[in-house]
């Protein structure tokens, strides 16, 4: 099937001259010669940057981490799956479904290389990292784990790696564990090898805080967790978007990311699962593509990945995500994990310079691209709706991780977060118009 | 909205003018804006007649919820509680006198969303009393 179809950002592929035009700009994206990514030349794959909230007042997007901003490689690799390929996939025999089936499943391969999986096969289609967390739960942990079993999570995570597993406490009174978070954001380890003690059989936790920003030594927790036969679990919605992860190299056993915090669109995520887990695994929803045969009062399962994957997916978000890791792989995600990397620095560094500013979570070696922080005397509501003002765009609230904000007693923080796309001059126009905060609300 | 922060929210926010709580109290009532966790409580005294001789409120959140609290609180000393019954968003908004958007609007409306289901005497605050 695949070859059939050219890679949709192929020239010649595109409907018209403005959509070529458009495809080369992916192929001079990226690198310049110093081996640093070329920003400038970056943020004029995203249209949306170019754009101003008020005549005047440009966008200065920086809440990549509630989702990222999209490059034209897949805005038009969905388009143009829409204007000339889109049809049902699989069991079609004309060609467009032979087309779409093709770009489907490419996508998958693409996506099985990007995390260095074994097999594409070990790639299923989730909307996103909650459905994927919550995937594992119904059908891994609801036939695998039994009354009185422990589930070891951390202070850290996201409500999508938290609620999962109280609904399936709940049902099969599993104990939930968890490990503690120092005052300086990162996870206690030698807490975290005591509770290993309680044999947990399940250790979940994300690969980076989406709050704290935090980078959690993956590789050693799950060697830890493997010693003592339990299985793991990375929530990935941070990490996969913005450094190399390498599932073989993790040795994870479930690894859940979205498509949509790393420059594809919405509704579509990724489970990774290690074959034999899988294999084991029942469905999770009933449905056609998911049955290999049905009887009136019966199915038998298909094979993975196809078993958890019941109903028409979004098969142009899927072709968008495959584009998307194109864009991604094309620029190098260790350049973009280096610029983040300088960018975080530079703006903890300004953030922290201004009187009242408060920045949670660890020291810069120890995180990604995410910085929270509180202004004394100004909710962070107030700080976000002023900054708005001025074109700047963060988030404000818990950011969906109730638990953490409680644990240093803050009902809420601001939020900055960046990308391969984030500059300098944004990090400056954030602290002057923290500074305008500051004047408004006289403190 | 420009002047969103008019100097009216900022000093209510900063100086509010009925923050505390009343013990004893005829009315008390809280609950959270669980999109933000912005907390607000409502107390108040009522006379035999139905009329509402003392007020507070306390809670933390972003400058429009606490002064829109502050405000509301000011608004019905003295009335009855009939008269709260039938207060709305468009009154709250008219106290602030600012336009809001959806998100900030929830802000705005969770202190006459607790001080209803107060004073109807509600297990939990709906959006329908706001509505």
């Amino acid at each position: 099937m695949s070859g059939l179809l050219a890679d949709a950002n192929a020239p010649g592929y595109a409907p018209d001259r403005q959509a070529q035009e458009n495809s080369t700009t992916v192929e001079r994206s990226g690198m310049s010669h110093n081996n640093r990514l070329d920003v400038e030349r970056i943020r004029m794959d995203f249209p949306i940057l170019g754009r101003e909230i008020r005549p005047g007042v440009p966008l200065v997007y920086l809440d990549s981490t509630a989702t990222s901003q999209k490059p034209i490689a897949v805005l038009q690799a969905m388009d143009n799956h829409y204007r000339r390929t889109n049809a049902n996939i699989h069991r079609g025999i004309h060609t467009l479904a032979e087309e779409s089936t093709a770009l489907y499943e490419e996508a998958r391969k693409k996506i099985a290389a990007f995390i260095n999986a074994p097999s594409a096969r070990q790639i299923i289609y989730t909307r996103n990292t909650t459905e994927s967390i919550n995937l594992v739960a119904n059908s891994w942990g609801r036939n695998f784990l039994r009354n009185g079993d422990t589930i070891l999570l951390t202070e850290m995570e996201h409500h999508s790696n938290l609620v999962p597993w109280q609904m399936l406490a709940a049902e099969k009174n599993l104990q939930l564990e968890f490990i503690p978070v120092t005052s300086n954001g990162l996870l206690d380890l030698e807490a975290y090898e005591d509770l290993l003690k309680l044999q947990p059989r399940l250790v979940a936790f994300a690969h980076m805080s989406n709050v704290l920003g935090t980078i959690n030594p993956a590789r050693e927790m799950i060697r830890l967790a493997h010693d003592i036969g339990a299985i793991t679990l990375v929530d990935g919605a941070q990490s996969v978007p913005h450094f190399s992860v390498d599932v073989q190299d993790l040795d994870v056993d479930f690894l859940a990311f979205s498509g949509h915090k790393m420059c594809g669109p919405t509704g579509i995520g990724i489970l990774y699962g290690k074959r034999e887990l899988l294999d084991a695994m029942p469905p999770f929803i009933g449905g056609g593509d998911m049955i290999k045969r049905v009887y009136l009062r019966s199915f038998v399962p298909n094979e993975i990945p196809y078993k958890f994957e019941a109903g028409t997916p979004a098969i142009a978000e899927v072709i968008g995500l495959g584009a998307a890791i194109d864009y991604l792989s094309q620029v190098g995600m260790d350049q973009i994990a280096e610029h983040e990397h300088q960018i975080i620095d530079y703006a903890l560094e300004r953030l922290e310079e201004i009187p009242g500013v408060e920045v949670f979570g660890p020291p810069s070696i120890h995180k990604g691209g995410v910085a929270s922080f509180t202004l004394k005397g100004v909710h962070p509501h107030d700080v976000s709706q002023i900054l708005d003002k001025d074109g700047v765009a963060i988030r404000a609230g818990h950011h969906c991780a109730m638990p953490l904000h409680e644990k240093f007693n803050l009902p809420a923080t601001a939020r900055a977060s960046f990308y391969l796309y984030s500059t300098f001059t944004e990090v400056d126009l954030l602290v002057n118009a923290i500074y305008k905060v500051k004047t408004i609300f006289r403190v | 909205m420009d002047d969103f922060y008019r100097e009216l929210i900022i000093d209510r926010y900063k100086n509010p003018q009925y923050r505390g709580h009343l013990d004893p109290a005829d009315i008390t009532f809280e609950d959270d804006n669980p999109l933000c966790g912005d907390h607000i409580r409502v107390d108040l005294r009522v006379d035999p007649q139905g009329m509402i001789n003392e007020v507070a409120f306390d809670g933390h959140g972003c400058a429009i919820s606490q002064a829109s609290a502050d405000l509301l609180m000011e608004s019905i000393y003295g009335k009855s509680l009939e008269e709260v019954k039938q207060l709305t968003k468009e009154d709250i908004l008219e106290m602030l006198g600012i336009e809001l958007g959806p998100v900030r609007l929830k802000c705005a409306l969770l202190s006459l969303k607790v001080l209803k289901a107060g004073v109807y005497g509600l297990g939990e605050a709906s959006d329908d009393l706001v509505e």
